[in-house]
């Protein structure tokens, strides 16, 4: 299925409902690189986010007074550690709507966590002549795990394909289940085009059709909107702390407790054991199973401030500057000659906006737009699949944060004017 | 943190030779009949480049580029394959030896005749990101000289 360029969006209902959203958080001068740096133009938060100063705080806060092993010591500070890790533990749980927060387990990030269901539920539950379903717009880090799995497994490894305007084809998923799929994985929202992703419908799709477990890669939604694990309806959703404000290096699984109780260790070592003898081991009950060695507890703080820093300005808030600004992106880069968009309309997306322009290839665009000041992704966004499908080698990709505001989509549009006067106007 | 680049600096880097090997490449194709092909892919960015070269002798006769990419890389590969026709396997060394100089700001090597039009791609040296993408049609070269050899 070959996907359509999509640059013209009807002034439809859906479309005008947006002037309904206003782009009005004022919060920049919250992140101290941004403040630091007035020309700068960060339109690239679907890679990483910026840091809002209470994160950093946070941080160098337990470095100072409790930083400790956290699960080690008899010694107060060690309490204290441990304490401060458990109690980041909590907030994250509450912020994602996980009633039982011991089902939250800490990883490095979403992908770590997809490997660790791969790895391990996926080790032990799927054999020779399984059915492995991805879609074709997921990330390489919700896909290539699955196709290892699926060849070490002797799996089917099956790819859902899309529809025209980038949406999971939900026909074509329906063709591809039955009794022998054991796993459904696929992305709450694309990374490289916006995509939001019906999840109940898919969800009610296959636990119709099928016995699989159902595995969500939520790095690009929990950083953007109210998500609650407990009402999703999938077994396990996987998501990033350093896309949500939070730093580097710290993210988290979610599962469901009768499943994670069951499945093997992904790791182990330290911590994630109960008794170990010279012939045999006992595991440590959730979430330390799967938390083999010291856990990085300081960015578990740092990302419990950040989801703090979060709720404090309220996630349909967020969603709501976003879509404003996605709005206003669209259509002032669709009147754009030559600029093709690529994906959903604004109302059916998050604040990631891909798009080419005429022949100028997008690490050019990139180039002359960091001369601009204005940071956005070029490449294939780690969706080698998808980029196939568009027949395309790359696009670029504004994403927007609740950091933005109409000064970036001004610098954006100047910085593609500007391509094109560098470039002249070669239509494809 | 690292100042945005300039105007100056942007407009040095696209030069109007190096849009004009972007839009009308020179020796794009293919070799009916080539003693060595290699493909290499960027997997950063996906680009991706193919390279055929018939010899006669010791000389690269005659070559032909395939493939994909930025203007950088695409320009680099054109300007390449004009260059080294006619060369020897030597010549040809000690001008790739000279433009990896280029691409790592030596400005000796911005002044050396024996780079031609290449030289227009000096500008690049200022922006680290893309220097792989001007050296992709290089290291082909290198290796279809190596597979050779």
């Amino acid at each position: 299925m070959k996907l359509r360029r999509n640059s013209e969006f009807p002034a439809d209902s859906k479309v005008r409902r947006d002037s309904e959203f206003a782009a009005d958080l004022k919060v920049r001068p919250d992140f101290p690189l941004l403040a630091n740096n007035p020309g700068l133009h960060y339109l690239d938060s679907a890679a990483t986010s910026q840091k809002p100063r209470v994160v950093l705080d946070a941080l160098r806060d337990f470095y100072e007074t409790a930083n400790a092993n956290p699960h080690r010591g008899a010694y107060s500070l060690s309490v204290r550690a441990t304490e401060c890790y458990h109690q980041s533990r909590i907030r994250i749980a509450q912020f994602l709507g996980v009633a039982d927060s011991d089902c939250l387990i800490f990883t490095r990030g979403t992908t770590e966590g997809l490997n660790l269901v791969a790895g391990s539920w996926g080790m032990a539950n799927v054999s020779s002549g399984d059915e492995i379903v991805v879609t074709a717009m997921d990330h390489h880090a919700n896909f290539v795990p699955w196709q290892v799995l699926a060849m070490r497994r002797g799996a089917k490894f099956r790819v859902c394909e899309l529809t025209p305007d980038g949406k999971i084809d939900l026909e074509f998923l329906s063709g591809l289940l039955n009794k022998r799929t054991k796993i459904v994985a696929f992305s709450h929202v694309s990374n490289a085009l916006g995509t939001i992703n019906p999840i109940a419908e898919i969800a009610r799709l296959v636990r119709e059709k099928t016995d699989a477990i159902l595995v969500c890669d939520g790095a690009q939604s929990a950083p953007h909107f109210p998500v609650s694990f407990d009402s999703l309806g999938v077994d396990f959703y996987a998501f990033s702390g350093h896309k949500m404000l939070g730093p580097m290096g710290i993210g988290g699984l979610i599962g469901k407790r009768e499943m994670l109780e069951e499945m093997p260790p992904y790791q182990t070592g330290g911590d994630m054991i109960e008794f170990v003898h010279d012939d045999r081991t006992t595991w440590n009950v959730l979430p330390h199973k799967f938390e083999a060695g010291t856990p990085n507890a300081a960015n578990a703080v740092g990302l419990a401030a950040a989801v703090e820093y979060l709720d404090g300005i309220g996630m349909d808030r967020v969603r709501a500057h976003e879509r404003a600004l996605m709005s206003e992106a669209q259509q002032r880069l669709a009147a754009i000659e030559g600029l093709h968009i690529y994906g959903p309309p604004a109302s059916e997306r998050s604040g990631v906006l891909s798009f080419t322009l005429g022949d100028v290839h997008p690490h050019d665009l990139a180039t002359i737009l960091d001369g601009e000041g204005v940071c956005i992704r070029a490449g294939h966004h780690c969706a080698q699949p998808l980029m196939r499908r568009l027949d395309v080698p790359a696009t670029a990709r504004a994403s927007f944060y609740v950091y933005n505001d109409e000064s970036d989509i001004e610098a954006l549009v100047a910085g593609i004017l500007k391509a094109r006067e560098i470039f002249g106007y070669a239509p494809v | 943190m690292p100042q945005p680049r300039s105007a100056a600096e942007i407009g040095a880097l696209y030069q109007e030779m190096i849009l004009d090997h972007y839009r009308r490449p020179r020796n794009k194709g293919t070799l009916e009949k080539a003693d060595a092909s290699v493909e290499m892919k960027n997997p950063l960015c996906g680009d991706e480049i193919g390279l055929q070269v018939a010899f006669d002798g010791d000389c690269v006769c005659d070559l032909r580029f395939s493939g994909r990419g930025c203007s950088i890389s695409q320009a680099s590969a054109s300007m390449m394959t004009q260059l080294v026709k006619g060369k020897t396997t030597e010549e040809i060394d000690a001008i790739r030896k000279q433009f990896r100089e280029l691409m790592l700001g030596n400005a000796s090597a911005a002044d050396d005749p024996q780079l031609g039009q290449l030289r227009a791609l000096s500008g690049v040296s200022r922006f680290p990101a893309r220097v792989k993408c001007a050296l992709l049609a290089w290291n082909a070269l290198e290796s279809a000289l190596g597979e050779r050899s």
